[in-house]
């Protein structure tokens, strides 16, 4: 039997999900963001979730927001919580009924690539001294001083690609790379929807972003362009 | 260098100084050839626009471009390219693209020559405070922290003082830091200033304005370089 990661429906994809799961979402921005497989875990129904993404989403109808609005997401981890038109995640915080752990960016990125490593905390200078390094364990090292954060490893990781083939392997397009590179690796089960489907053989292996042994499931989603950030000059 | 008297005097409230352009372009006009840097979301990014056309600066953001260009037009539309601000921009000839690990390891690692950010307060020993003025609103911390402590250099670019005329320079920052003693220059609307191990120290300033009338408007004492 041949390996073959493609899956033909949402159901399949969201397979397994269970209460209570870590979930990994990828995307900065609308670029890169898997909002298909969003939809598609609140249809699949599990609840008790602790989502781990850049931002906390945007709008109501789709996305992480949608997701939170139905009242499925019990923490966030998140660098950017608050931004235009983050309305529900505002809501649910103000009302008590949404857990945030705010993260530094970079220590967001570098958790979840530590917990695709195998690293189970690393030190780090980025928010010495601040309120987000409150409590944390001090190490100096050479003269400068760091705080111990814990890696990042989840249930499911979440991811948008442009290119996938039948063994997982994957492309981003420019941007559309972000959280969903090192996400990738830091899940059990690792779910793609992906612009296009190609051959074996067609990424060639220097062109490969993220191996096939990272991904578990890939479904076809072929949706297009993502919106203009904002008007554009002529 | 030295002010020399003109219409203002040092006590007036009219002095508004150098404009936010102006500010972009003396910063801009100190990045030397070669140098890779960050630019913040705002008024930093306002820098990219006067970096001499013949000098070739490299901009990164933190959400993974190495070779930012200008901002996309109608006529370059890509909407999978976007910046740390989420405006969609271009890629300059020789551009690279990486994931968010790697950006922020390239970030974290020092290898950076320089970041621009805009902040609320800055203190004479180089803390900052750019992130949230209050904890008390669900604050957001973005990429702030890792640029601040992972670049060889942090510069701000922002006013002197707030809208009622409060200094932004400080012994002591009031708001939540962003990083402890980082800063090594400050580009204000009235002067640009370094951070050494003495404290503030005048490199230039507007001459709307005498260094005393400076003085009053800045919360730490201001040296003179030798």
């Amino acid at each position: 039997m041949a390996i073959n990661k493609i899956v033909s429906s949402f159901a399949d994809a969201m397979a397994g999900i269970k209460d209570g799961s870590t979930v990994l979402i990828g995307g900065f921005g609308a670029v890169g963001q898997p909002n298909h497989l969003l939809d598609a875990l609140t249809e699949q129904g599990a609840k008790d979730l602790t989502i781990v993404a850049n931002n906390a989403g945007s709008g109501r109808e789709t996305g992480i927001a949608r997701l939170m609005d139905m009242g499925r997401v019990r923490r966030i981890v998140c660098s950017f919580p608050r931004s235009a038109g983050s309305v529900v995640f505002e809501e649910l915080h103000s009302a008590g009924k949404l857990e945030l752990e705010l993260v530094a960016q970079g220590t967001l990125a570098e958790r979840i690539r530590a917990g695709g490593a195998g690293i189970p905390a690393f030190y780090t200078a980025t928010a010495y001294g601040t309120y987000i390094g409150e409590g944390k364990e001090v190490r100096e090292f050479k003269g400068r001083k760091y705080i111990l954060e814990e890696a990042i490893k989840a249930d499911v990781a979440l991811v948008e690609a442009w290119q996938a083939d039948r063994w997982g392997n994957l492309r981003y397009r420019t941007s559309g790379r972000n959280f969903n590179q090192p996400m990738a690796t830091a899940a059990d089960l690792t779910i793609v929807q992906s612009q296009h489907l190609v051959e074996l053989g067609d990424l060639g292996p220097d062109d490969i972003h993220t191996p096939g042994i990272y991904v578990d499931r890939v479904i076809h989603v072929p949706y297009g362009d993502p919106p203009a950030a904002a008007p554009l000059a002529d | 260098m030295t002010a020399t008297a003109t219409a203002s005097t040092p006590t007036a409230d009219n002095i508004k100084g150098w404009s936010r352009r102006d500010m972009a372009k003396r910063l801009a006009e100190d990045i030397p050839e070669g140098w890779y840097v960050n630019l913040g979301i705002g008024i930093p990014l306002m820098v990219s626009d006067f970096v001499p056309a013949d000098r070739e600066v490299v901009l990164q953001s933190e959400n993974g471009i190495l070779g930012m260009g200008p901002l996309q037009t109608k006529r370059t539309f890509d909407p999978w390219i976007v910046n740390a601000g989420k405006q969609n921009v271009t890629l300059k000839t020789g551009a690279s693209i990486v994931g968010h690990a790697d950006s922020f390891a390239m970030i974290r690692g020092g290898h950076l020559d320089l970041c621009v950010l805009g902040s609320f307060e800055v203190a004479a020993n180089g803390d900052f405070a750019n992130w949230t003025t209050s904890l008390k609103s669900v604050p957001a911390v973005g990429g702030a922290m890792d640029l601040a402590v992972g670049a060889k250099r942090i510069w701000l670019i922002m006013d002197h003082t707030s809208k009622d005329g409060k200094p932004k320079l400080l012994e002591t920052c009031t708001m939540p830091l962003t990083a402890p003693g980082v800063v090594k220059r400050v580009y204000t609307n009235l002067a640009v200033i370094d951070i050494t191990a003495r404290g503030f120290e005048l490199v230039s300033m507007t001459p709307e304005i005498t260094f005393e009338a400076l003085q009053a408007r800045t919360g730490a004492r201001i040296h003179r370089k030798d």
